[in-house]
């Protein structure tokens, strides 16, 4: 089943070091100019992932195709990929312009040519009062945007990215991402970037895919993974912060939440009775809400005020409810006393339900939210 | 705490200077008696007690010596110790320069590619240096013998460069390891092969160290006299044996043309060593300044 349309694809890639697994086999097809972000802590193989498209690291098992043609075998420099490294991969002894050059002299360009098309390259990205500058010479951002016009200057196939970002602070990160995803958008390339900061690849990703211990956990919209995510991980991992994950226990047609007097009603399709089918011993399960979707509500459960964040925007209540504790995001004009008892619900469309054992994801929808009358 | 270091510094600054310059001075003595005795007369090289000063007269009881320069002529007229002196540069040069390059393809091999029994390998690799160089000599001497290589300078190289491997290969190998892979894969990457990653991408980087390598190569090979004692006897005989035979047998040394060639044996070294001291000190510390 060849499947042309797909940049990149890969089928059932694993990588072992030793006994140890890095890599569990793993599929992943990403379209043309298409801008993917692998996302996951670290150790959890994106990086090792990143490094067998690229042909630096030989997969175990499975099969790798760029274009829809099989490159498992073939050596780095045929696949006509560029890397962005996180660091250490300018050429120290090298200008700016001969590292640029640099990478079109293997592509048997004469020497005036590819410095030619270097300082046309420089130029676009701004960076051509740095020509002649040696890397050591240059700021951390700067150094990353030569690295940048070195990929693009090929114009490969794709454009692989090991935390391009990971060496830069604050607001430089944040400036170097909105290039990041200008660049992909102006040059129509298609670009897999590895990150294990969610907030990166919520903000440059058409899709991401989330890895843990080896394994791919979900691969979609950014919008989705942070709405419905796969498993409790990806939950509490996208967003920050994450979600508020709670205990849960079925108690009759409702769902009773441990430490907060809420009850929920849910569905399965639409129908109440498939939730009968308890989950997990004694029915145990899990919920999982965004702060967003944690609302202040006459007729919501009491809650403890913990503190309260001013963020500028909103601020970020701290609840305590039992052992437990609820994130919430409040209106910026709203301010609590600690110690203060406030009452929460939760908005149904933003409840999600996962399995109180293996913590995937359950197809529940939730109905209704009400408060316990008081025993 | 750095404040503290550094005054600490400051404090011991002096002592550390007195303790370099005494060094400086013990190490020093000999070479610049060897140079001053370089430019004397027979006579002012037996004096007691011994002259330093270089003058036009050497007066009674003082310390003036006549300034000459005979013995230079004598041994630069002395074309046989011209012809060993080239000896010497030739198979030291090529020596170095071969160890230098098949050492760093070895060490670049052994830091890039972890494999089975590497580090053992490694470790036989070193032990080729650890025995003294006479209890292979008689060995060595015997397979030359039939193989032709006796007394040839191509003999001194091929075994100059061989002893030298061992040291070749595990300083270029800490000194690649020190050179992140990223900048290899990233030119690999390009389309480069991984020899012209090596060659363009990873030596350059690595020049302090080829560079100490190299002096330290070249001193190892420039100092050898065991083997070249063994197994040279007229074409291929290296200085550190002409300077020997100088001495000459019981009838007296002659001191003034033995300092002089000595001299002229230390110079092309001291000139490359003082060439290569950028290089050497940022090699030697190569790493070391890091932390």
């Amino acid at each position: 089943m060849s499947a042309p349309q797909d940049r990149i694809r890969l089928e059932g890639v694993a990588r072992k070091f030793g006994a140890t697994i890095a890599v569990y086999p793993t599929d992943l097809a990403v379209a043309p100019g298409e801008f993917v972000v692998i996302l996951g802590p670290s150790g959890c193989g994106k990086t090792t992932t990143l490094r067998m498209i690229a042909g630096l690291e030989r997969p175990s098992q499975g099969s790798i195709h760029i274009n829809g043609k099989d490159v498992t075998r073939l050596r780095a420099g045929e696949r006509d990929i560029a890397f962005v490294f996180q660091m250490f991969s300018l050429y120290p002894h090298m200008t700016v312009k001969e590292n640029v050059a640099f990478t079109m002299l293997a592509q048997g360009l004469p020497a005036t040519e590819a410095g030619r098309r270097a300082v046309d390259m420089l130029r676009r990205l701004g960076l051509e009062r740095l020509a002649e500058a040696r890397p050591g010479a240059l700021s951390g951002g700067d150094q990353q945007r030569v690295a940048l016009a070195r990929a693009l200057v090929r114009s490969p196939q794709a454009f692989l990215m090991d935390e391009p970002l990971g060496t830069l602070d604050g607001s430089l990160r944040e400036e170097m991402r909105e290039s990041l995803r200008d660049i992909h958008n102006r040059s129509g390339a298609t670009t897999l970037l590895v990150t294990h900061d969610q907030e990166e690849a919520m903000s440059l990703a058409d899709r991401i895919a989330v890895m843990k211990d080896g394994r791919l956990i979900q691969f979609d919209h950014p919008r989705t993974i942070y709405d419905s995510p796969a498993n409790l991980f990806v939950a509490d991992f996208v967003g920050s912060p994450g979600m508020n994950i709670l205990r849960a226990r079925r108690e009759g047609e409702w769902i009773a939440l441990a430490g907060l007097d809420l009850l929920l009603r849910v569905a399965e399709d639409g129908d109440v009775e498939g939730v009968t089918a308890n989950k997990g011993p004694g029915g145990e399960c899990r919920l999982g809400v965004r702060p967003e979707n944690v609302l202040l509500s006459e007729n919501g459960a009491p809650c403890v005020v913990e503190h309260t964040e001013a963020l500028g925007s909103h601020n970020m209540l701290s609840l305590r409810m039992g052992e437990g504790f609820l994130k919430a995001w409040i209106p910026a004009g709203i301010r609590f006393n600690e110690g203060e008892t406030v009452r929460v619900t939760f908005l149904p469309s933003g409840c999600r339900w996962f399995d109180g054992v293996s913590g995937e994801a359950l197809p529940w929808r939730t109905l209704e939210a009400a408060c316990r009358p008081t025993r | 705490m750095t404040a503290r270091g550094q005054a600490h510094g400051d404090r011991a600054a002096p002592f550390r200077a007195a303790l370099l310059a005494a060094y400086a001075l013990i190490s020093m003595a000999p070479v610049f008696y060897m140079v001053v005795t370089a430019f004397k007369l027979p006579a002012d090289t037996a004096a007691l007690p011994p002259r330093f000063l270089p003058g036009l007269s050497a007066p009674e009881n003082s310390l003036w010596f006549r300034f000459t320069l005979g013995n230079f002529r004598r041994v630069l007229s002395d074309l046989e110790t011209l012809r060993y002196l080239f000896n010497s540069v030739f198979v030291s040069v090529i020596s170095t320069a071969l160890s230098v390059a098949i050492g760093s393809l070895a060490g670049y091999g052994f830091s890039r590619f972890p494999f089975r029994g590497g580090r053992d390998a490694l470790f036989f690799v070193l032990s080729t240096r650890m025995l003294p160089p006479l209890a292979v000599a008689v060995p060595i001497s015997f397979m030359y013998s039939r193989l032709g290589l006796l007394d040839t300078r191509f003999g001194l190289i091929l075994l100059y460069t061989c002893f030298n491997l061992s040291f070749t290969t595990w300083m270029m190998k800490a000194f690649i390891d020190e050179i992140p892979a990223a900048y290899e894969e990233a030119a690999m990457l390009d389309g480069h092969s991984r020899l012209e990653a090596l060659l363009r991408v990873v030596l350059p980087q690595a020049a302090p160290g080829i560079a100490a390598t190299a002096v330290f190569s070249l001193i190892s090979a420039w100092n050898e006299y065991a083997f070249a004692l063994t197994l040279t006897s007229t074409d291929a005989v290296t200085m550190p044996v002409r300077i020997h035979a100088i001495i000459g047998d019981n009838s007296g040394v002659p001191w003034g043309p033995l300092a002089a060639a000595s001299t002229l044996f230390l110079l092309p070294i001291v000139f490359f060593g003082l060439m290569m001291r950028k290089h050497l000190i940022r090699g030697v510390t190569f790493g070391a300044v890091k932390g």
